[in-house]
């Protein structure tokens, strides 16, 4: 289960996808929209996405993931629109015979998530508001890795 | 050739469109168009800023070479989690 939504984000849905009678461990990880950024005040937030683009590749990073370790289940799933402050923006959730391919590939997640997928955030401040961009370092020629 | 062209975040605000059909000379690359839309649009040239560029949902490299009906984005830093 790869995909973006505009919708509040079920954590037990994506536990149920990712069960398996072979498994024995689930990690999550949910990212969650905090009040604050470098000193400033946070009101809300808003997600923008290339939706069938930020699906491919949220696809890409679950093969990836399954290439590395040996897991069961993945899912991914990235609200867009606008998210209240406390509620998750991303959930993952992976199983997998043994914890340690599961905290792995649920680290690697969301570090890929953060690097290649396409969602913008953009943050509301009082008085003013800012789209955020993590993405460093890529020269304008260069090829996305 | 027509090639359609998507914006998104900074680069949509800037542009007021999200999405446009754009005539190029056949065999024109992602870079010329990029340069033609600056030319088209002067506010898409953000001070600084970093972008990729996807052909038809899959990052290329700004020397790809364009086709009839392809669909291209330019990709603002990304800022998803």
């Amino acid at each position: 289960m790869f995909r973006v939504t505009d919708k509040a984000i079920d954590l037990q849905e994506l536990v149920n996808f990712v069960g398996d009678p072979e498994a024995g461990a689930i990690a999550t990880f949910i990212g969650t929209t905090r009040n604050n950024n470098e000193g400033r005040k946070v009101i809300a937030l808003d997600y923008e996405a290339y939706p069938e683009m930020a699906e491919k590749e949220l696809a890409r990073i679950g093969a990836e993931a399954r290439a590395k370790w040996s897991i069961g289940r993945m899912a991914i799933v990235h609200r867009l629109g606008p998210v209240q402050i406390t509620e998750a923006s991303v959930i993952i959730a992976v199983s997998s015979a043994h914890r340690d391919a599961a905290f792995a590939a649920c680290r690697f997640a969301i570090e890929e998530i953060k690097k290649t997928v396409p969602i913008w955030k953009k943050e509301v401040y009082e008085g003013g508001e800012v789209w955020i961009g993590t993405q460093t370092g890529q020269p304008l020629s260069a090829k996305q890795p | 050739m027509k090639v359609k062209v998507k914006f998104f975040a900074i680069l949509r605000e800037r542009t007021g469109a999200a999405e446009i059909t754009r005539e190029l000379p056949d065999g024109s690359t992602v870079d010329e168009l990029w340069h033609a839309l600056q030319r088209d649009y002067p506010k898409l040239n953000v001070p600084g800023i970093r972008l990729l560029y996807a052909v038809n949902q899959n990052y290329v490299a700004s020397d790809h070479p364009l086709a009839e009906q392809d669909e291209v984005a330019f990709i603002p830093p990304v800022s998803g989690g």
